[in-house]
């Protein structure tokens, strides 16, 4: 049913340098994403999620990164790739898009130049071919005028029309691979719906994979196929969207949909994780890494050695505490949220 | 764009205006006036023909009387009498202007030919033995007061090892307009704008030092690399142009201090400019020079900040005046 595989991840394991000391911020992680398939990872911030996306296409800096694992794309292991040869694959068979659009353009080139410049590098196009090529581009993404847009500087665009750019960039030379960083937190509600639709539309029209990194789980709703929910570097939980938000196991990811207000049922307080992801020199590196923000939970209820297991076909969940999880303040509280 | 220049040369007016009442003022303000000194030196002078003269060039008249009549004549190009030299000012200037431009000119090029490269190569490679090298030069430039580094530099290169020239601004044997006069002039030049250069590139290494390490930081950095764009090219065309918008504004500045230095450079070197005549002019207590002078230093400071807002305006497309 699913398509064949375009990237592998294999125990991937991304640690930086922190006087002298190098700390993972990714631990063995393993991914799969398939032709025509988006794949959202979502978690809170400082989970590594965004670390996880940067280093597919090597954007960390080398001196102060330590990159363990395979990850293989079209059967070539990334990782073991010179920049140059990297280079190769930016921008051309990988596009990526960022989170804030107020600051992913360069403030001194002309939007149009910036979307042809990975032509630039990947294409033989004559300029005048590339020129159409963006106007096409601009087209595509959703911008009214694409002729006066071309001239234009990112500063003289909305944010959401900057975005556009950014989305065009990550496409301009038909990827196989997009990988979206957050393309939605630095807009507000109406414009995010607008990207989201158009992201939806050109996963469609481009037959692209995409990795959505999100923190927002009405967006995963709105676009994932599967999503890998991480937690302090780790996979903590992987499914299908729908058994996902049917039946989610893992205490953070029950956390993470329990957070979402609901219209129906009115509470009187909004639900919250305690605490926050400890920084990254800090991170649990035994044991189940949510189990200090589950406190209540008798600890015996952890394993020792967590392992991500598959409990159903496709579903796959880290440490045996989603047995007997439950919420201190509404023990029943287990089945009513989420989005059904 | 050109509707933006005449506004600011128009904002200059009121600016100059004050510029001037002050500088008159603290003229007057100062103690004596050019012919005091001449009554002890002179013996011809008697207190008689002092009033005389007094009245003469009309240093008895109100001072609101006197500032009327000096900026009359300023307007008309007229920039009064120098009474020790007895010439007009505009004369007096208008050899040793040339000299201070040029030389001023040459330490501005020699500036940025040293302090971009070195401050290209310490931001690209932080931290590496290079930009500790290039940081540590800055530093003692930095802490160096410019006329001990000149008088140095003339030690050693002008006097001990005798490859320069050690005054003047070109030989007098030569004859005016030849080749040999101009490879001469350019001999004379490069120690005091060397000397110069040496130690006034330590605001612009720093600065572009800073922009570039900052820049690199930047999203649409990584946007461009994320594009697969060859690290060269990153530089070139991301990094380096968006940290040398400081500097462009640096350039204004950049003029300002020059004449300053030039004051030390051009006593030191005994450089024919007009820094030299300032100094000497203010120990004559020859004020109709020294006010002409500030007031010429005033101007080329509003020049330059109004080129810095030019070059700014040119560079960067989001302070662009329509």
């Amino acid at each position: 049913m699913l398509n064949e595989p375009i990237l592998q991840i294999e125990n991937l394991r991304v640690s930086f340098r922190i006087q002298n000391e190098f700390y993972a911020a990714v631990d063995d992680v393993s991914l799969t994403v398939h032709r025509n398939e988006v794949l959202a990872i979502v978690g809170e911030s400082g989970c590594g999620k965004s670390v996880l996306a940067l280093s597919i296409i090597g954007l960390h800096p080398q001196e102060r990164t330590r990159l363990e694992g395979r990850i293989l794309f079209r059967g070539k292991n990334l990782l073991s790739l010179s920049t140059n040869e990297l280079n190769q694959i930016r921008g051309k068979d990988i596009g990526m898009i960022f989170q804030d659009p107020l600051t992913a353009l360069n403030p001194l080139m002309k939007v149009g130049k910036q979307i042809e410049e990975s032509m630039d590098y990947h294409t033989s196009f004559s300029s005048e071919d590339k020129r159409k090529q963006v106007l096409e581009l601009l087209k595509k993404v959703g911008i009214p005028n694409p002729e006066q847009t071309y001239h234009r500087y990112p500063h003289e665009l909305s944010g959401g029309m900057r975005q556009r750019v950014v989305i065009a960039i990550a496409i301009a030379c038909n990827p196989a691979l997009i990988i979206a960083d957050e393309p939605t937190t630095a807009l507000d509600v109406t414009i995010q719906a607008q990207i989201i639709g158009l992201l939806k539309e050109l996963q469609q029209q481009l037959d692209t994979g995409i990795i959505l990194i999100t923190h927002d789980l009405g967006v995963v709703a709105e676009m994932a196929d599967r999503v890998a929910v991480m937690y302090a570097g780790e996979i903590v939980e992987l499914a299908d969207v729908y058994t996902l938000f049917s039946r989610p196991l893992h205490p953070y990811t029950r956390s993470l949909l329990h957070s979402i207000p609901s219209v129906q049922t009115p509470r009187e307080k909004l639900h919250v994780i305690q605490g926050i992801v400890p920084p990254l020199p800090k991170l649990p590196r035994t044991g189940c890494r949510f189990q200090s923000r589950i406190s209540w939970m008798d600890e015996s209820a952890h394993e020792t050695t967590p392992i991500l297991r598959e409990v159903e076909p496709g579903h796959f969940v880290r440490c045996t505490c989603y047995k007997n999880f439950y919420f201190p303040h509404d023990r029943i509280g287990d089945m009513e949220y989420g989005i059904s | 764009m050109l509707k933006f220049i005449l506004r600011r040369v128009v904002m200059m007016i009121p600016q100059l205006f004050i510029l001037s009442v002050l500088v008159f003022l603290l003229a007057k303000a100062m103690p004596g006036d050019a012919l005091t000194g001449q009554l002890a030196n002179n013996p011809k002078m008697d207190a008689k023909t002092l009033m005389e003269m007094r009245e003469k060039f009309g240093l008895n008249d109100p001072f609101y009387v006197q500032y009327a009549r000096w900026i009359k004549n300023l307007l008309h190009g007229d920039l009064g009498l120098s009474y020790i030299h007895q010439q007009p000012v505009t004369d007096l200037l208008a050899g040793r202007m040339g000299n201070t431009i040029l030389l001023s000119a040459c330490i501005l090029v020699l500036t940025y030919l040293i302090a971009v490269p070195l401050g290209v190569v310490s931001g690209r490679w932080q931290d590496s033995w290079a930009d500790k090298l290039i940081v540590g030069y800055s530093y003692v430039s930095f802490a160096t007061p410019l006329f001990i580094f000149a008088l140095i530099m003339l030690f050693v290169f002008g006097f001990q090892l005798g490859w320069f020239p050690t005054g003047g601004s070109v030989d007098i044997q030569i004859e005016k307009g030849t080749f040999d006069y101009y490879i001469n002039k350019m001999n004379h030049l490069l120690l005091p704008s060397l000397s110069g250069a040496l130690i006034s590139t330590v605001g612009i290494i720093q600065y572009l030092r800073s922009e570039i390490i900052d820049t690199k930081l930047k999203d649409f950095v990584k946007t461009a690399r994320a594009k697969g764009v060859p690290e060269s090219r990153i530089y070139s065309r991301h990094i380096l142009r968006n940290s040398f918008l400081p500097i462009a504004a640096f350039l204004g500045y950049e003029i300002t201090g020059l004449i300053g230095g030039s004051v030390f450079l051009e006593s030191i070197f005994s450089y024919p400019g007009i820094g030299q005549l300032f100094l000497q002019s203010i120990m004559q207590r020859d004020y109709s020079v020294v006010t002409a002078l500030v007031m010429i230093s005033g101007l080329a400071t509003l020049i330059g900040t109004l080129l810095s807002d030019i070059i700014l305006s040119a560079v960067d497309p989001r302070i662009r005046i329509e």
